[in-house]
């Protein structure tokens, strides 16, 4: 049920400035994966979900590749 | 009855005060007075980040940095001689601005635009347009324009022009103000 976004390739601030849009047109408790490979990512987008009250239900890291899933508020 | 009916009124004025407390979580303002390519950069990054997390951004741009938001060609005609004179001089918009260091006479912006290219980085004018998409307000400073003869349409379209006043009032009601 989870919409895969990929953000691979993609640096600062780009992979949270996608994630706010998607969200934008997202309804509450639509669930994304987002998928990206800068390691700023992580921080990104934990602090990211903190401002925004978004959930983030957990992040996987393979490799280089760093998969957050995200529930919208 | 009258203690309880003060208490009322106590907690009633103690939430219209904590509302507005809670009211300023919600906002950054900046002040860009430098015209660097390097901090316009850091500038409209910050401000991306920002509005991505839902945040009012007000960036009020001042001397150097209006040589960020000027369009890439405007007619000088009708000014003072000193003022096509700091006109001639400065670089117009975006795309010309100097590096703060290693400008090596212009090739500095070239050779980092080169490098951040490569690693994917977003160009200065593609984070402009997205900020402004996204709501950023853009308030330039009325007396630097008057001084260099700057005129509102020689600025990029969706920019307001403001005083010291419109902007300390933003700044008052954010709880973030940077100086770049």
């Amino acid at each position: 049920m989870a919409t895969k976004l990929d953000f691979k390739g993609m640096a600062c601030p780009m992979p949270i400035m996608k994630t706010a849009m998607a969200f934008k047109k997202a309804a509450s408790g639509d669930v994304f994966e987002v998928v990206c490979d800068d390691p700023g990512f992580e921080p990104d987008i934990t602090a990211w979900c903190n401002e925004t009250g978004n959930v983030l239900e957990g992040i996987n890291k393979e490799g280089k590749e760093i998969t957050a899933t995200i529930k919208k508020k | 009855m009258s203690d309880e009916m003060a208490i009322n009124e106590k907690v009633q004025e103690l939430e219209q005060r904590l509302a507005k407390v809670e009211a300023k979580g919600n906002g950054l303002t900046m002040v860009l007075m430098s015209g660097d390519f390097d901090k316009a950069m850091a500038a409209f990054i910050i401000a991306n980040g920002a509005l991505a997390m839902g945040k009012n951004v007000t960036i009020f741009v001042t001397f150097w940095g209006i040589d960020v938001i000027k369009k890439a060609s405007f007619s000088t005609a009708g000014r003072g001689f000193l003022e096509k004179m700091v006109l001639w001089m400065r670089p117009k918009g975006w795309l010309k601005l100097p590096t703060s260091k290693m400008n090596f006479a212009g090739i500095g912006p070239k050779l980092f635009r080169y490098m951040m290219g490569k690693k994917n980085v977003e160009g200065l004018g593609s984070l402009m347009d997205m900020a402004m998409e996204f709501g950023l307000n853009i308030v330039a400073c009325q007396m630097s324009m008057d001084v260099m003869g700057i005129k509102k349409e020689d600025l990029l379209d969706g920019i307001e022009v403001g005083g010291v006043a419109a902007f300390l009032s933003e700044s008052y009601k954010s709880n973030t103000t940077l100086f770049i």
